[in-house]
């Protein structure tokens, strides 16, 4: 029970990673699959070959699958929300999102009234009878999922759990996510993550099925944790509710593996995949997080997530014939069928470099024929964007060094100007790397009365709450700390009798994560 | 004149929030609302004061409330629709021209709300060039522009007329009505005539939000830093460049008020600054030495994006870059400091214009 084992789901493959300690076991990259579960068994049988599933204690499993989705606007069910405000509004819900999106969630907006002042008072009674209404309408819409948001629900959740309540009397079988569940102050913010959130539990569903299947049919039996987006875990139980929570693990895990494959706990990670570079900055182990309000596929979001700059630039990237254009097209998850190395007819960004000197891979003679111009002025395209790129990383005009991470890698020790790279050995495996070591977190999220005490005091002591629970989940104790911490006076305006704490910790797994480790 | 329209909302409102000083609300609630009104009814006229007409009347549609609140218990565009009716009902006097009371923040766009709707001109022009946290702290108090006859309306149903002894009066009745409602009300206050306006407003306060906008939008197309464009265009300060190490805050009277602390990088390495603030940034001590004071603008970007951060928002880990900007010459004169400058807000410094910091760095 000494193994762990860590699966990268991203858009273009699907890689798998057994590691006693930090020494990688056995590792493979499969192509992902359109049912995803297809390239994860794939990918389990290749690793499991010489390894005993009894011996695994633990399987981390990280995934960009639901990014993607909303991203693609694929995979999303629509969404009724349900607003309790005071009628009629007009910054109403998804009011800033992208035409495409909103077209497939749908644009199901009521507003009833209902919700809170700051300071917790009643903004205006809850209309029940108009809630029945909605339920109604709802009803009628053939609708299964709401995302239901009230006024200042994160001070009193009071009238968001009444209209639940309603809402699920008249509507059994509908799902709803409540925004106090999923966001924070800033309700339009708070909305998006939950209607994206009720968009795709189906998605969350299948899928969530799909891994436990998997896992079990390859006799492990041990339990099954997913990544979230600041890098603890859940798990899949919470997931098949908040799948929301897994949308920005890609990022975290890619420098989190390269933090540990390399030892290098400041620098700039470069995590080249099929599509796109992702760029960002490694601070002491851990990645950089933005700092202003942070768009998800062109929804602005207030979650704490990496700050991480794309690039169109990835092993699929399309090439034209002349050099002079690169991308922003890609093959993705195609690149074994249409890249020029594999038979295909793409000239692809994997093809150039190959034809240049990269690793080779597929048939390099198939690329022998492309001009060393067109190589040369694609390479120097993709060196401009990516250094470019990595100084606007960068905090300081320090020599901070590279580490570049991801399948396509490899390719970019080719490119003019990046001679200096850190390509670690299991580059091309880092998110499966980083998802295994994914941590234990405790939350503690919870209004405090503060007669008698301090801000500062109940500050400590949720801190001190949140660090035990943490380590109650696994952590280990002498590295736990404190990885985001909010709190929300509840009266400020006007003196300060309590005070809405958020905290939360996390740490490495001292040992195996027992069978239901909390990463709420 | 000119018309406003989605790409100008977007520039004014990222310029907003420079001229906001750290302060003035979130302007992207405001652009919402604005670019909802522009949608629904057209694009609004912006005129230079010159255009105005000595007998016009005029007067400043504005929120008001607490930032932390309006994010939340978000505007309603029928408030601002309705608040100058009410104020007409109120006066008796039709109202040809709106304007914005602060170019900084939320407010330097809630006017469009209303002017859309209303099929009214905005004036390119503001009470303050910048945002401050009280209603008196507007350039017509410094000529005994009164902020009454006033209407604020708020979401509930509540309507309050308001005539006030003065404008300290005025800031202390609408703060506490506002409480009363819950930290959001729409207002129209200080109505005023066309030749006063061109004698008492900050000129041109709305194309320079637009300016600054579009300086910042533009340095980030040619990946060049904004931070340092903003700098060139307006003749400003960089007072210090900096990671922040903590951040005291703590909400009292309905402000956010408090200290950050920054340590040093690149040309400051080994120097410190503290930015104190009340909603807005007011005093910037360098090595413990004030360096920029109200009313001169002190505003902290972020370094790579040139993002404007809040005091509201400010945290430990952000690496700024913080900017002087020198206050419209109405706030330069020693009535202008007396209303606006730090011992106004209970600093024991004397107001030095940022300029003057240029020999210290």
């Amino acid at each position: 029970m000494s193994l762990r084992i860590g699966i990268d789901v991203g858009g273009t493959n699907t890689d798998a990673v057994v590691l006693d300690g930090r020494r990688v076991v056995a590792s493979t990259k499969s192509p992902t699959t359109e049912d995803v579960t297809i390239g994860i068994r794939a990918a389990l049988t290749e690793v499991l070959a010489d390894v005993d599933p009894a011996d695994i204690g633990s399987v981390f499993i990280g995934t960009t699958h639901f990014i993607n989705a909303i991203a693609q606007a694929r995979g999303l069910e629509r969404v009724a929300l349900v607003r309790l405000a005071t009628p009629p509004q007009s910054l109403l819900p998804m009011i800033d999102w992208p035409d495409r999106l909103r077209g497939v969630v749908g644009d199901d907006v009521h507003i009833v009234a209902g919700g809170a002042q700051f300071d917790g008072a009643p903004l205006s009674e809850v209309d029940v009878e108009g809630l029945r209404d909605v339920a109604r309408k709802i009803g009628e819409s053939g609708v299964r999922h709401i995302a239901l948001s009230s006024v200042f629900s994160p001070v009193n959740p009071e009238p968001e759990l009444l209209a639940e309540r309603v809402l699920a009397e008249e509507l059994p079988d509908v799902s709803i996510t409540r925004s106090t569940l999923v966001g924070r102050v800033g309700l339009l913010e708070r909305e998006n993550a939950t209607i994206l959130n009720a968009s795709l539990l189906e998605l969350a569903s299948r899928v969530i099925d799909g891994l436990e299947q998997v896992v079990a049919s390859t006799g492990i039996e041990a339990p099954i944790l997913l990544s979230q987006n600041d890098g603890t875990v859940m798990t899949l139980e919470r997931a098949r509710l908040y799948p929301i929570f897994t949308i920005a693990s890609g990022p975290t895990n890619s420098m989190r593996g390269a933090a540990l494959l390399t030892g290098i706990e400041d620098a700039v990670v470069v995590d080249v995949g099929g599509t796109t570079a992702d760029i960002g900055l490694l601070q002491s182990g851990f990645p950089r997080e933005s700092t202003v309000a942070l768009s998800l596929a062109g929804v602005r979001s207030n979650f704490r997530i990496p700050d991480v700059l794309s690039l169109a630039i990835g092993g699929g990237t399309v090439i034209a014939d002349d050099g002079g254009t690169v991308g922003p097209e890609s093959v993705g998850f195609r690149i074994t069928e249409q890249a020029r190395v594999f038979g295909g007819e793409v000239l692809t960004f994997s093809d150039v470099a190959v034809r240049a000197g990269a690793d080779p891979m597929g048939d390099p003679a198939l690329v022998a024929d492309v001009p060393d111009a067109t190589v040369a002025q694609a390479l120097r395209i993709v060196g401009e964007r990516v250094i470019h790129a990595v100084e606007k990383a960068k905090l300081s005009a320090d020599d901070t060094p590279v580490v570049v991470v991801g399948g396509g890698g490899p390719l970019l020790r080719v490119v003019p100007g990046l001679e200096d790279l850190v390509v670690p050995e299991h580059a091309g495996i880092a998110n499966a790397v980083g998802a295994a070591f994914a941590e234990a977190g405790g939350e503690v999220d919870r209004i405090y009365d503060l007669s008698g005490t301090t801000r500062a005091e109940v500050l400590e002591q949720a801190k001190a709450e949140a660090t035990a629970l943490a380590v109650e989940s696994g952590a280990d104790e002498a590295l736990v700390r404190i990885v985001d911490a909010d709190d929300v006076p509840l009266t400020h305006l006007g003196g300060g009798s309590a005070v809405r704490v958020r905290v939360k910790a996390a740490g490495p797994f001292a040992h195996q994560p027992a069978t239901t480790p909390e990463g709420n | 004149m000119r018309t406003i329209d989605e790409e100008a909302l977007n520039d004014i409102t990222l310029g907003s929030t420079i001229l906001g000083s750290g302060g003035g609300g979130d302007p992207y609630v405001g652009m919402l609302l604005a670019r909802d009104a522009i949608r629904r009814f057209g694009p609004v006229s912006l005129v230079d004061i010159e255009e105005v007409p000595d007998d016009a009347n005029v007067v400043f549609i504005a929120g008001i409330g607490a930032p932390g609140v309006l994010i939340e218990k978000l505007p309603r565009a029928v408030e601002y629709e309705r608040v100058l009716d009410e104020l007409e009902r109120f006066t008796g006097v039709t109202y040809e021209y709106v304007c914005p009371i602060e170019a900084g923040g939320l407010n330097a766009v809630t006017p469009f709300a209303t002017a859309a709707a209303r099929n009214l001109p905005v004036i390119d022009a503001d009470g303050m060039g910048r945002a401050f946290p009280h209603l008196e702290m507007v350039t017509p108090t410094l000529y005994g522009g009164s902020a009454t006859p006033m209407v604020m309306i708020d979401e509930h149903g509540n309507t309050m007329f308001l005539e006030s002894a003065t404008n300290s009066w005025a800031e202390a009745y609408a703060r506490a009505a506002v409480l009363a409602s819950g930290a959001n009300a729409a207002s129209a206050l200080y109505p005023m005539s066309g030749r006063q306006a061109k004698e008492w407003l900050v000129r041109g306060a709305l194309s320079m939000a637009q300016d600054i906008g579009r300086t910042i939008r533009e340095a980030r197309e040619a990946h060049v830093s904004p931070v340092h464009a903003v700098l060139e265009k307006q003749s400003g300060v960089l007072l210090f460049t900096g990671k922040v190490e903590e951040v005291e805050r703590r909400n009292e009277r309905g402000w956010t008020i408090g200290t950050a602390h920054l340590s040093g990088i690149d040309g400051d390495v080994g120097h410190t600054m503290t930015v104190h603030f009340q909603n807005e940034n007011l005093a910037a001590k360098r090595d413990g030495e004030v360096v920029a004071s109200s009313p001169d603008l002190i505003m902290a970007m972020e370094i790579d994006t040139g993002e404007p951060i809040p005091a509201e928002e400010i945290r430990y880990g952000y690496r700024v870059a913080v900017i002087g900007l020198p206050a419209d010459p109405h706030w330069r004169t020693e009535a202008g400091i007396e209303l606006s400058g730090p011992r106004r807000f209970g600093y024991d410094i004397d107001y030095r214009p940022v300029e003057d910091a240029v020999a210290l760095t």
